[in-house]
């Protein structure tokens, strides 16, 4: 036959909903292709037995007590953070300005243990600063929030500027309390005192942050799913013309939600500095705001998956500067496993939500027909 | 001489999701130089069969020969290659360049706007187009826009052409000289292809009628042997009753007056000019007019959507006999006020539900707020969404689908089941059974009905003039923001209420 008819090599179809055990076997399975790679990109890159490698990443969060509980005050932290993002993200709102909003949480605290710590007995300070960083944290988000609602600002350029607008004012104030006079650093504030300090629960210095945002998870999901307010962010996050149409009053839920985004970094700054830190340094918030964003979307914003996900990336990170020490490789080498490993996860939700065919299949199916 | 079909379609498949069947096994020709009616009821796979044939959709199985040769219609751009170009629903010009420049718009050579306008001009002499090559889209009327896609295809060369559903856009006036233009391209040579749901269109216009259903090949007819019952029985599968019922009113008392409302969009552009009309309880209020001559603004003004800069709005309750005024009042206000009013809108997924969200949920938006302490119940919803699912028929796996899901219709009667059960007072819907098939839009209208015997004012804004004089009491008629007059349903005439609603449209054209 003259014209050979061709047909196009692949096409791309929409699935219909799959069972959650299947998504969760692509999801899985996508990790495991992951390791893979990242075994062969290791033995042809550097030479050195995969499986070490590995075992050296698992190493770093569990071959000690200490770095199990590190760990999972890195979770604590980086979920506390995600949970704050989750109700704006829910509904469209892009907080890019999670830093800022911890580093005013962070602010205010501090100014309360510095400030205050002569004035007030330990048992006042605690709850004094908590609410305070609440306060400052829920005055960056509103900020922006505000903005949106009466002028349609861009929320993702300006929760970014007020991030730049934090930092300034963090390293204005190191300076301001600087101790001693020209180290250029707070140090730990209350040393000797411990004023201002979360206590140690049974011991374990981590325990109190692990416990309340655990408790926070749970809040927080109750509130997204079963909770009024919940329910209007996500009516306004899907549609802004629906909502207005039930008489939700849109402007008001932008403020509220961004109002408790904010606060809740606030209470991640707070919990830094009180809980953890006991100093305030520009890079407190360690680039969780941006995190964050990478553990709600993983997640697809639901609380308690975001455990996972943000288990999932501080595990890695962890894991990739062990590597970089122990086998005298450079930091960027475990960041390209990392990349390699979201890769994968982020790719099998195509797979997931699309079904690819192929050429010779379709012309198998002509076959059956002739 | 080739003496082949244009086009034959043999055993096409066409699958989307595991669910829906599109196409099925279809085998379908088109003769050279006829007008060919492909009709069938909504979602019977007309528009889907003829994507295929323009190159938006591939098919799963089947085989396309055009004039005799096996092809292989990959893309769009392949289809035009062919000849075969497709007039789709839903325009697809760019608004702030002129006719000429959409014609000759991703053609690839160098760019001789003069040359194009000189061929532009020909094609229109040729079959009596009426096109300024030099005016912008954005100034056009739909029906211009229309023509503008018509000799977009032309100019590129196609000699089949394929256009579906072109006439819901227009006026019965603008629906006449569509044709004459068509049946000059066909006497002309050329094939066309009409996608329809109108019986009387394709009676008016073509050669032959193919009938789809159901994704299946039901047959060919010729059209002058044929008659409207035989090709219904093909279409429906079975003898669906055309009229529609329509009780007495039983004393309809005064519910709504609205008077001078006036109301600009946010160019400040005039939408509704001094509109004053009744809304009475227990009967069906009709509102006839080209699209965008103003329901939507006088709908979402009744209900508190759009801020109305003139006039009023006087709500008699029946209950306390007391009278109230509704401009200015926000839909929770009114609500709050104790005022039922229920809305349809037009864009469902868009504004009345949330596609993303289940059944349960989408009954809930109306009610959210009767949960205590901040919560949500969930219980109610659950229930009145089990009631609409079987009361109404809606054909849903569960309560917990996302409402995106399911089909157009099921949609349609999940919105306006929850609509309904507020136990409204006024009910307004807009184009509520605009891409429902036949049975689906029956249960709308019965629903109407069942409203009206209730003593519920209804206001039922429609595209189908047919249909609107079938159902409802009495009819608004709306051209360009004013009242062109209102007609009793039972003895209007059609063309009349063709003529009212182009009157003001007409003069605008002809600016």
């Amino acid at each position: 036959m003259a014209n050979k008819v061709k047909e196009p090599l692949i096409h791309i179809t929409r699935r219909d909903a799959i069972p959650w055990y299947k998504s969760w076997g692509y999801r899985a399975g996508a990790v495991l292709l992951s390791m893979a790679v990242c075994a062969l990109i290791t033995v042809l890159t550097t030479g050195e037995n995969p499986l070490s490698v590995f075992g050296t990443i698992f190493d770093a969060s569990f071959s000690t007590q200490r770095r199990t509980w590190v760990v999972f005050q890195n979770l604590a932290m980086l979920l506390c953070v995600s949970l704050a993002v989750v109700p704006a993200f829910r509904m469209r709102f892009w907080n890019l300005g999670g830093e800022g909003q911890i580093l005013a949480g962070a602010l205010a605290t501090t100014a309360c243990m510095i400030c205050l710590r002569d004035a007030l007995p330990n048992g006042v300070m605690i709850p004094v600063s908590l609410l305070c960083s609440i306060a400052a944290g829920a005055l960056w988000g509103f900020l922006p929030a505000f903005f949106k609602a009466k002028w349609g600002t861009n929320e993702t350029l300006f929760t970014l500027m007020m991030n730049y607008i934090a930092i300034q004012l963090v390293s204005f104030f190191i300076i301001v309390w600087e101790m001693p006079k020209g180290a250029g650093q707070i140090g730990i504030i209350n040393q000797s005192t411990e004023i201002g300090w979360l206590p140690a629960v049974a011991g374990q210095k981590y325990l109190l942050n692990i416990i309340i945002v655990s408790v926070l998870t749970v809040l927080m999901f109750i509130y997204m799913n079963y909770s009024k307010q919940g329910y209007e962010i996500a009516v306004v996050g899907e549609s802004v013309r629906t909502a207005r149409y039930v008489g939700i009053k849109v402007e008001r839920v932008i403020i509220r939600t961004m109002v408790l985004s904010g606060a809740l970094c606030g209470l991640a700054g707070f919990l830094l500095v009180s809980g953890t830190d006991h100093t305030l340094t520009t890079s407190l918030a360690g680039g969780r705001g941006f995190t964050a964003v990478m553990v709600a979307w993983l997640a697809k914003f639901n609380p308690i998956w975001m455990i996972l996900t943000s288990f999932l990336l501080v595990f890695l990170d962890k894991g990739a500067s062990d590597i970089s020490t122990n086998f005298g490789l450079n930091r960027s080498f475990s960041d390209i496993l990392t990349g390699v490993i979201l890769f994968f996860i982020i790719g099998s939700e195509f797979f997931i939500n699309y079904r690819i065919s192929f050429r010779h299949s379709a012309k198998k199916e002509e076959e059956k027909h002739v | 001489m080739n003496t082949s079909a244009a086009v034959e379609m043999r055993n096409i498949s066409k699958r989307f999701g595991s669910k829906v069947q599109a196409n099925d096994n279809v085998s379908l020709d088109i003769q050279r130089g006829e007008i060919l009616a492909l009709l069938g009821e909504n979602g019977s796979g007309k528009t889907t069969l003829m994507n295929m044939l323009a190159g938006i959709y591939f098919p799963d199985s089947g085989t396309i020969l055009v004039n005799g040769e096996p092809v292989v219609i990959s893309s769009p751009r392949k289809a035009m290659e062919l000849g075969i170009g497709m007039i789709h629903q839903h325009f697809k010009l760019v608004d702030v360049l002129s006719a000429a420049e959409n014609i000759v718009l991703g053609l690839e050579g160098k760019l001789d706007l003069k040359e194009a306008t000189r061929k532009i001009r020909e094609i229109c002499d040729a079959y009596g187009f009426d096109v300024d090559p030099n005016q912008k889209i954005y100034n056009m009327s739909v029906s211009q826009k229309q023509t503008v896609e018509i000799v977009k295809v032309l100019y590129r060369g196609a000699d089949i052409l394929i256009l579906d559903e072109p006439t819901a856009v227009l006026t019965p006036q603008e629906t006449d000289k569509l044709f004459a233009v068509l049946r000059n391209m066909r006497d002309d040579g050329k094939t066309i292809v009409i996608i329809t749901h109108k019986l009387n269109e394709v009676e008016a216009l073509s050669d032959k009628v193919a009938v789809l259903r159901a994704g299946r090949y039901i047959g060919t007819l010729i059209t002058k042997e044929t008659n409207a019952a035989e090709m219904t029985n093909m279409m429906v599968g079975r003898a669906v009753s055309l009229d529609i019922d329509r009780p007495e009113p039983e004393k309809p008392e005064l519910r709504m007056e609205i008077r001078d409302a006036t109301v600009r969009d946010e160019e400040g552009l005039l939408k509704l000019d001094h509109v004053s009309f009744d809304i009475y309880g227990g009967e069906i209020l009709g509102i006839a007019g080209i699209s965008g001559a103003g329901q939507k603004e006088l709908l979402e003004s009744i209900y508190g959507l759009q801020r109305m800069e003139e006039g009023s709005i006087l709500f008699h309750d029946p209950d306390t006999g007391e009278t109230a005024e509704l401009k200015g009042k926000k839909p929770l206000q009114i609500q709050r006020m104790g005022i039922s009013l229920s809305f349809v809108p037009e864009d469902r997924l868009g504004m009345g539900l949330v596609g993303s969200m289940d059944i349960t949920d989408n009954i809930m938006l109306r009610s959210y707020r009767n949960g205590s302490y901040g919560f949500l119940n969930r219980k109610d919803p659950k229930k009145l969404a089990r009631w609409i699912v079987t009361e109404l028929g809606v054909s849903t796996p569960g309560i917990d689908t996302p409402v995106r899901r399911l089909s157009g219709g099921n949609v349609q009667k999940i919105l306006v089941g929850r609509e309904i059960v507020q136990t409204p007072r006024v009910l307004m819907m807009a184009y509520p059974v605009r891409g429902l098939d036949i049975n689906a839009s029956y249960t709308i209208y019965q629903l109407m009905n069942l409203q009206k015997e209730k003593g519920v004012a209804v206001v039922f804004v429609g595209e189908d003039l047919d249909v609107l004089m079938e159902l409802c009491d009495r009819i608004l008629v709306l051209c360009g923001g004013k009242v062109s007059g209102i007609v009793d349903g039972r003895k209007a005439d059609k063309q009349e209420i063709g003529m009212m609603m182009t009157r003001v449209g007409g003069e605008q054209d002809g600016q």
